[in-house]
């Protein structure tokens, strides 16, 4: 950035914004380095360095320019590189591929073919970005920018058009019209709720009291959900332009963001984006000349899930204990300070400048009937594709799952899909008939059964997944295969839960305590069957009574999952085993018959407990097993098995007679 | 409930060193200073000395609370209820497994066991010769690689049990230093 440069008007910044374009040359080689936290823990920082190195040693830096840019998604395959324009995308690149890519790529026009990506479905190797399946399904609209800029650069922003919408908004529109346009967009908050944002903004408007601050959500709590903070690392501006949009509408003079201290690059962009800001006058007093004044903070937070909420994060703000409050005075009349306060997500102000840019119609033609726009999901669990996808409204889990995310590693069923966080619920995404006719009689309801087989095919939107038992939340995505126990996962969640239930309200502190101690009982096989209703009963109650959304959505992870895995309740308690083998009290650990005698089991046992000499059949004395699962997750031949709790002795002795027969026994050659 | 009283021979156990602990009120002065005394900033102040101590010392708080005329309820509230913060002195090394829904479904537990069996303390404690810390967290976001642990902020990821050994012997043989460089 141009040091002396302060905007001090439109038509300036236009001039900025030109003079970048004309200095840019858009057939120029790029390389491309994703450097967000995925890409970064997987050493996308050796690779970058490599290819600095060989630009300066071949004297190349005018010819070549390098980049590292925010996430691009594709977790999965990091460190990505991307060479523009050609668009050629290289995955999985290590420090030493860097000289290969250099020779055969940028000075020789050809591609490196180990490096592209190979379509596992249909072993094609892919040579453009564009092309994979992961990207295709997917509308990259809020991260569109982000594989093309470097985040601590404002020229990359502007020169994408970055700051037009404010400017368009300042200087065209009326703030009751910015609120009318974003109320006609039909956008919703995207931090979990799903309030519709352009009425929340005309209530702060309407709401009498000065100043009125704009806030920034950027506690982004969930477990497995990442997409506020790749948005932040990968895109800063975006956040900034949204806000201050927002002010100017809500007549706001004061923002701050909220953002997790575990976040250090979120924060570090972040923090250069508004210096940045600052002294080109995009923030701070008389913002391009409009008269109209307003100012960003940082403020980090202190890692509680409920500092979410916005209550408990307004009084986070305030520098206090995150505790939420009762929700009767609305925030946007007494919020910070008792001012009028507007709380928006990262992902949501993000998509205000997408609005203002390209008018509320356009917006509202992505998506379904009440749920516009893309929603960005974070995939992970057990699924091949790893990584950030935006996807449009309404899209349905079958393509989400299979076609972006690539299906379940390693031939393994598809059991689950958990959405909205620990406050959301876990879907029911393929089952057996046979699990479904079980589940029908115990709830002896009909609808259920047609409901859970077409959940593959549920649409994703707001009200989808809530009339589904789950909810939107943030959007992370868990994807759970035959492996994953339900009771275990609703256990987790809810012990998550009483971890970082802040303690004010009662049902929210001891209910979830109680529930937690029935599902600690239930893996632990001392359930009963009225357990099961005792947990339903107390759901209710903590919906009810909790201040709240916190406690009032805890037993989500509980409810939906008995709805969908009742039988899987039923298993625990009544026949006392753990069909997905996870709840320790309840497996045994075993070898069978295909053992190898590969001995890779012997050391890591903690306990010593497995017995055996190379190439002769191994077998887990019993007694001494704790169930630690190092065996399991050594063997490479799927020998070891989880069984029913004492039945390991009966597996064993069995593959014992096979084995003296000959029967079991590997031939050496597939040893 | 007692504060857990810290004194400099329990800090220097813990591996710091003295004078920098003597040096508290001057750093925490300076803390303070950077902030300017704004209460809104006091999370953001704690994290500051917790960066310094590894820990959040008594004479600190008590500092904090005379430096920014608060009361030190308020401060020893916001140090109790924020899960970042700790009271107890941490160790020199830092292993932090993630158990996020990602890394749980994939099997992070038997991770902590593993951790928890060598290193012969529960998860949120430190070693008593104050060498290893282990804590878990509830989401990296590093999700594709889980299960993940961070060693000393050193990524580990895909873990698995028999990867663990070699962590720690990394650890233990002090040559375990984070690529702290932001700027690529």
């Amino acid at each position: 950035m141009n040091k002396s440069l302060r905007i001090g008007s439109p038509r300036e910044l236009e001039a900025w914004r030109n003079l970048l374009t004309t200095n840019f040359d858009p057939n120029k080689t790029t390389i491309t380095v994703c450097a967000g936290t995925g890409c970064r823990a997987c050493g996308c920082k050796p690779v970058y360095r490599a290819f600095k190195e060989v630009i300066a040693k071949e004297g190349m830096a005018k010819e070549v320019e390098l980049k590292a840019t925010g996430c691009h998604g594709f977790c999965e395959r990091g460190p990505l590189v991307v060479i523009r324009p050609s668009g050629i995308f290289y995955q999985r690149v290590k420090p030493a591929d860097v000289k290969l890519i250099w020779d055969q790529t940028i000075i020789g026009g050809h591609t490196v073919k180990k490096l592209l990506y190979r379509d596992p479905a249909t072993a094609e190797i892919i040579q453009q970005e564009v092309e994979i399946p992961f990207y295709k399904k997917q509308k990259r609209l809020i991260f569109e920018k982000n594989g093309y800029m470097d985040p601590f650069s404002i020229d990359d922003y502007i020169r994408l058009g970055g700051y037009e919408s404010v400017v368009k908004a300042l200087t065209t529109m009326q703030p009751e019209q910015i609120i009318e346009e974003v109320k006609r967009s039909g956008l919703r908050g995207r931090g979990g709720g799903g309030f519709l944002t352009g009425r929340k903004w005309a209530s702060c408007r309407k709401a009498p009291g000065t100043p009125k601050y704009i806030i920034c959500n950027a506690d982004e709590g969930d477990p497995g959900a990442f997409m506020d903070r790749s948005l932040l690392e990968g895109n800063p501006h975006a956040v900034i332009e949204g806000m201050i949009i927002g002010a100017y509408a809500i007549g706001g003079s004061e923002g701050f963001v909220y953002v997790r201290n575990e976040y250090p690059l979120a924060v570090k962009t972040l923090n250069k984006a508004l210096a940045d800001c600052y002294e080109c006058g995009l923030l701070g007093d008389n913002i391009l000349g409009s008269g109209f004044s307003f100012d960003i903070e940082i403020s980090r937070g202190g890692g509680a899930f409920v500092c979410g909420e916005s209550t408990a994060l307004m009084a986070s703000l305030e520098g206090k204990v995150g505790e939420p409050r009762a929700k009767y005075i609305h925030t946007v009349e007494q919020g910070l300070w008792d001012k009028p306060s507007n709380l928006n997500n990262v992902e949501t102000w993000a998509n205000v400048p997408l609005i203002i840019e390209h008018g509320a119609d356009w917006f509202a033609s992505i998506g379904t009937e009440h749920s516009k726009g893309t929603k960005v999901f974070a995939l992970t669990g057990k699924i091949n594709n790893t990584g950030l996808v935006e996807v449009p409204m309404g899209i349905t889990l079958r393509e989400i799952l299979y076609d972006i995310g690539g299906g379940v590693p390693g031939n393994k069923r598809f059991k689950a899909v958990q959405t909205g966080g620990p406050s959301g619920g876990t879907l029911i995404v393929e089952t057996s008939q046979r699990d479904i006719h079980d589940s029908l009689v115990a709830h002896g309801d009909i609808r259920e059964e047609e409901e859970a087989r077409s959940l593959l095919d549920l649409p994703v939107d707001f009200d989808e997944l809530t009339r589904a038992g789950s909810m939107m939340g943030s959007g992370g995505m868990i994807v759970m295969d035959e492996d994953s126990c339900m009771v275990d996962v609703a256990r987790y969640f809810l012990s998550f839960l009483q971890e970082e239930s802040c303690g004010k309200c009662i049902p929210c502190r001891e209910g979830i305590a109680v529930m937690l101690e029935i599902l600690n009982k239930i893996s632990a096989g001392h359930g009963t069957l009225a357990d099961i209703e005792q947990l339903e009963l107390l759901s209710q109650g903590i919906i009810d009574t909790s201040l709240c959304q916190l406690g009032g959505s805890a037993p989500n992870p509980v409810l939906s999952t008995i709805r969908y895995f009742r039988q899987e309740y039923i298993a625990h308690v009544v026949d006392k085993t753990c069909p997905a083998g996870v709840c320790k009290e309840l497996v045994s650990h075993a070898i069978d018959e295909s053992c190898t005698g590969c001995h890779a089991c012997v050391k890591p046992c903690p306990t010593n407990a497995i017995i055996g000499e190379p190439k002769q059949l191994h077998y887990i004395k019993q007694d001494d097993c704790i169930q630690c699962g190092a065996c399991f997750q050594i063997c490479r031949f799927d020998s070891i098995k989880r069984v029913k709790r004492g039945s390991g002795d009966a597996l064993q002795e069995k593959a014992r007679k096979l084995w003296q027969s000959g029967a079991g026994k590997k031939t050496p050659a597939a040893v | 409930m007692a504060m857990t009283k810290t004194t400099p021979v329990a800090a220097k156990a813990a591996g710091h060193e003295e004078d920098e602990y003597y040096d508290l009120p001057a750093i925490v002065k300076s803390i303070v200073k950077r902030y300017s005394a704004k209460p809104t900033a006091l999370i953001m102040i704690l994290q500051d000395v917790q960066r310094h101590y590894r820990y959040l010392p008594e004479a600190a708080l008590r500092q904090v609370s005379e430096e920014m005329n608060l009361p030190m309820a308020q401060i020893y509230g916001v140090a109790t209820f924020y899960r970042a913060f700790s009271l107890k002195p941490k160790g020199k090394n830092h292993v932090c497994v993630c158990t996020g829904t990602a890394c749980h479904v994939r099997q992070a537990s038997v991770i902590v066991d593993k951790l928890e069996r060598e290193l012969g303390i529960n998860a949120g404690e430190t070693t008593p010769d104050g060498q290893v810390s282990l804590e878990t967290v509830n989401c990296l976001g590093a999700c594709a690689l889980g299960p993940l642990v961070t060693a000393n902020d050193v990524y580990y990821g895909n873990m698995t049990v028999s990867k663990t050994d070699k962590m720690l012997s990394d650890i233990r043989a002090g040559n375990l230093k984070a690529d702290e460089e932001d700027e690529l």
